[in-house]
């Protein structure tokens, strides 16, 4: 499987999100600028957190005018794995991939450390390697993450299981603990906490790796077949 | 040329944890009679002239300048003449 990692002025994570593919996962992966316009040959896409063109207006807004995008939506739409993390979730919120949008924290405060996650849903193929219900530990590291989104919107979310990770203790003022959303046909995921910094042992936990897995699991299952 | 004043703020139905500090920090100060404060973005652009000014601003505005699941936004069209 050969995922894309889309660098924009002012990512971050993109290094941590290329390395846990490359070395935990074993996979393939590649940089795509935020000026390319192609996505051909990709059968995952990953926006990396950060701050893109420097959160200047709001986190994730600029971004979604860049050149790439338009062939991250068209991705999306084809029904092909897209993950947002942090900036990346953020973007997919002001793209309108999902629903909703961030507020800075309830705290004010940027929030850096560990935090355990509840697995609302492993029906998707972003967490089936995981048990429904399951306490993972993976960090977060965000000033604005205090999800936002209407009545109506959230009782969509919770009736559509499209909640699929929840703060088990509420850390920023996120409507209903939400960490973390896929879109009504659940080939999109965003999410704070930062699973490619979770991916082996030495980083304090290695739960953010089963994510990954479970991608590459279900990509395979639908495109590979034996003779 | 316009002038164009953009004024963004959270819609009311939606807690604003930065104007909740800030009233706070009022009350702090003995500023008891403060009830509200709302933090919102306040923007000026200066275009050249163009046909359709308040149509083209309302999409910048709902486009990219303010985020509308969130947020309200109103604007004043001023025009300039160089002197």
């Amino acid at each position: 499987m050969k995922f894309a990692v889309i660098v924009f002025p002012g990512s971050n994570c993109d290094s941590d999100m290329f390395f846990a593919i490359q070395d935990a996962l074993q996979e393939e992966v590649e940089y795509v600028r935020y000026d390319e316009t192609s996505l051909e040959g990709f059968d995952g896409v990953l926006l990396p957190g950060g701050f893109s063109y420097g959160d200047y207006l709001r986190s994730g807004a600029i971004a979604c005018f860049a050149p790439i995008m338009e062939a991250v939506k068209q991705f999306a739409i084809d029904g092909k794995p897209v993950l947002g993390v942090c900036n990346g979730f953020q973007m997919l919120l002001e793209l309108g991939l999902l629903p909703g949008a961030m507020k800075r924290n309830d705290g004010l405060k940027f929030i850096c450390r560990p935090v355990d996650l509840v697995v609302e849903n492993n029906q998707t193929m972003f967490t089936s390697s995981y048990e429904k219900g399951e306490v993972i530990s993976v960090p977060v590291a965000h000033g604005e993450g205090n999800y936002e989104c209407d009545e109506a919107t959230l009782a969509t979310l919770e009736e559509n299981n499209q909640v699929v990770f929840r703060y088990k203790e509420a850390i920023n003022g996120s409507k209903a603990n939400i960490a973390g959303i896929t879109n009504e046909q659940g080939n999109v995921l965003g999410m704070m906490p930062h699973p490619e910094r979770a991916v082996e042992k030495l980083l304090g936990s290695a739960d953010g790796l089963r994510l990954f897995q479970s991608i590459v699991r279900n990509w395979r299952e639908s495109h590979v077949t034996t003779s | 040329m316009y002038k164009v004043k953009v004024y963004v703020t959270l819609r009311e139905s939606v807690l604003d944890p930065q104007g909740g500090a800030v009233k706070r920090a009022l009350h702090t100060m003995n500023y008891s009679e403060v009830e509200e404060v709302r933090i919102g973005k306040y923007m000026e652009l200066t275009l050249t002239n163009t046909d359709d000014v308040e149509k083209r601003i309302d999409e910048m505005c709902s486009k990219l300048l303010a985020n509308t699941v969130i947020e309200d936004y109103r604007y004043e069209i001023e025009e300039v003449v160089p002197s």
